[in-house]
């Protein structure tokens, strides 16, 4: 199980990495989230995977018995999930308003904040 | 047990909460943001003087024992930037007055101020690593839209690069964090720096230092990391860009200075020689990108980056001389900054353009406004006796101490390039015969913001020895962290 989550976390990482690297806006932003959704794998596998037994201490003892599933890093996967649904949701949005500025959703035509002023200003006059 | 430790966020909450129930009233949302900051520096400068007589100011919230729940720490750094921090938000209030305008402020300018400001309180006050990652997410998120506010065609393209980029790092962080805790069980930043210390394969926390690295280099906009800024930090209403000029890119600066000296100590390490390596790069190559630039805004940024070398720099010496110059440096070049961005802000405003080239003869039109560039400028280059002077010699006369005459030569070769930088604004902005002359009146407080700001600077470079003291006690207290820890872990019943 581990290794097998191992490896889908190494294919996300590598097809996100891909999907970040296309001039398509759309495609970057499906490559971020592939690439948080591997993140979240890998602390959820490096909290330990053991099917079956929950984390409870049982009558008489003061704590955990091994093997156990570390609860903790799934509370941080939590956190980590609702606050990369936030900032994907503004990504979104800003996507949308930047592809309906620009004409295109292609990075390369992204420009405007590269253009040397003398330009805009011979341009202008 | 103190909780006014958590008293910044807690205010910065309250504020940021007044303005979203005040979301249409533009002329009392332009005054909470001053009020609001004037009580931010007022709680500041009491933090300050609580600090320095208790030495630590530690809550641990909900009553949970430290390495459990979440510990809010404040100690004399931290301190000292929430002050920072405060003092820069104060004027920037004052200057948003009427640089802000009006559709700026109805889609929430003034509430999402507040917001980025408890971030970066929350950053410099948690001492909890998964929480420094919430508050840098809570504070990315304020200023990703305050990024875009306005919704020019360069801000959204800004912006997407500025997003994009960042949350790239955050990922690298979030990484980091989860091996951290798997390798110790702990996120508690005291605890952690116990159980790190006690790992017997040297390699492991070199790895995750690493990768924090990465992360808090992306924030901080370190050598091959910066893209971001550059293409980005121009956009925006010239007092969002003072505003994140003096705080995002620092508490990059910060996270890495308090999780490379408490929990991961690299000196000895291959780490220190990389980190001196990228401080030399960070500098050479934001001083020569600012060299190529004919945009007053653009060339300011690339500024940023160059001075960011000079705060790694101090950090990769990892002497107590050296910290307490990252410290100074880091108070000297937010002021100085911010003062240089809103200057070139009432340039814009009075004449129409960023634009060296059609810029001109504005000593003479404006002479005041000549004084008001020309002192943050000087000190921005280290001329004495200003407070970058002081900031320089703290630091080369550290790495003369640990040896390190490479980066010396480098940091005092691109001060050279700097003042030839300003050199080349004050003949191009303030000297030439103007293509474009200025005209129109600007109003007072904006004259107000920009001239308290650059006397700030100037008492910076006056009182530099009991503000040096100071930072000088803050580096004993980041090189010495047993007393940090034993205050978090044990020190309360």
């Amino acid at each position: 199980m581990n290794v097998l989550l191992a490896i889908t976390a190494g294919v996300l990482f590598g097809g996100g990495l891909f999907m970040m690297l296309r001039r398509s806006l759309v495609r970057v932003l499906i490559g971020l989230l592939m690439i948080s959704n591997a993140v979240n794998l890998i602390i959820f596998t490096a909290g330990r995977l053991v099917p079956a037994r929950p984390p409870l201490i049982s009558a008489g003892e003061s704590a955990l018995q091994p093997p156990y599933a570390d609860p903790v890093p799934q509370a941080l996967i939590l956190t980590a999930i609702v606050i990369s649904f936030g900032v994907t949701a503004f990504a979104i949005v800003l996507m949308q308003q930047t592809y309906r500025s620009l004409g295109n959703a292609d990075m390369n035509e992204m420009r405007s904040t590269d253009t040397p002023v003398e330009d805009e200003e011979e341009a202008a006059s | 047990m103190n909780a006014w430790s958590i008293a910044p966020i807690g205010l910065a909450l309250a504020w940021g909460i007044m303005g979203l129930i005040f979301w249409q009233r533009i002329r009392l949302l332009r005054w909470l943001g001053v009020l609001g900051s004037t009580s931010f520096v007022a709680l500041s400068i009491a933090l300050l003087t609580m600090v320095q007589k208790e030495k630590f100011l530690i809550l641990q919230v909900g009553a949970w024992r430290a390495p459990f729940g979440i510990t809010i720490a404040i100690d004399l750094l931290g301190a000292l930037m929430v002050t920072m921090t405060s003092v820069l938000a104060w004027f920037i209030a004052l200057y948003s007055l009427t640089e802000i305008d009006e559709s700026q402020v109805r889609y929430g300018f003034y509430p999402l101020f507040f917001l980025l400001l408890m971030g970066v309180f929350g950053a410099f006050t948690t001492g909890d690593l998964f929480n420094l990652y919430v508050w840098f997410e809570v504070m990315l998120m304020a200023s990703f839209v305050l990024m875009a506010l306005g919704g020019y065609r360069a801000q959204l393209e800004g912006a997407t690069k500025y997003v994009l980029l960042n949350l790239i790092g955050s990922t690298f962080f979030l990484i980091a964090a989860g091996l951290t805790y798997s390798l110790t069980g702990t996120l508690n930043m005291a605890d952690l720096a116990v159980q790190i210390r006690e790992i017997d394969n040297p390699s492991l926390p070199l790895v995750l230092s690493a990768l924090f690295l990465i992360a808090f280099g992306i924030k901080a906009a370190i050598f091959p990391l910066f893209f971001w800024l550059p293409a980005s930090y121009h956009t925006p209403p010239v007092a969002v860009t003072a505003l994140f000029s003096g705080l995002l890119t620092k508490v990059g600066v910060y996270a890495m200075v308090r999780v490379f000296t408490l929990i991961f100590p690299f000196n000895g390490t291959i780490l220190q020689p990389i980190l001196l390596v990228l401080a030399g790069f960070t500098m050479v190559t934001g001083v020569l990108g600012a060299a190529a630039q004919w945009d007053l805004r653009r060339l300011l940024s690339f500024h940023i980056i160059s001075q960011i070398g000079y705060l790694i720099m101090g950090l990769g010496l990892f002497t107590p001389l050296a910290l307490a110059g990252t410290i100074f440096f880091t108070l000297h070049v937010v002021i100085a900054k911010a003062a240089l961005f809103l200057v070139s802000g009432m340039i814009q405003r009075l004449t129409g353009t960023f634009n060296l080239k059609s810029l001109g003869n504005l000593a003479q039109t404006q002479p005041g406004m000549a004084l008001l560039f020309a002192f943050p400028a000087l000190s921005l280059a280290g001329l004495p006796p200003f407070s970058g002077f002081f900031a320089k010699l703290i630091l080369v006369r550290a790495g003369l101490e640990a040896q390190q005459g490479a980066i010396v030569a480098v940091s005092l070769v691109v001060s050279l390039l700097t003042l030839f930088s300003m050199s080349k604004i004050w003949q191009e902005a303030f000297w030439k015969p103007a293509r474009r002359e200025g005209k129109g009146i600007l109003p007072v407080h904006m004259w107000g913001a920009v001239g308290g700001i650059v006397v700030v600077g100037v008492l910076l470079g006056l009182f530099a020895n009991p503000i040096m003291t100071l930072s000088l006690q803050a580096a004993e207290q980041l090189l010495q962290p047993s007393m940090y820890i034993q205050m978090v872990l044990g020190g309360q019943p």
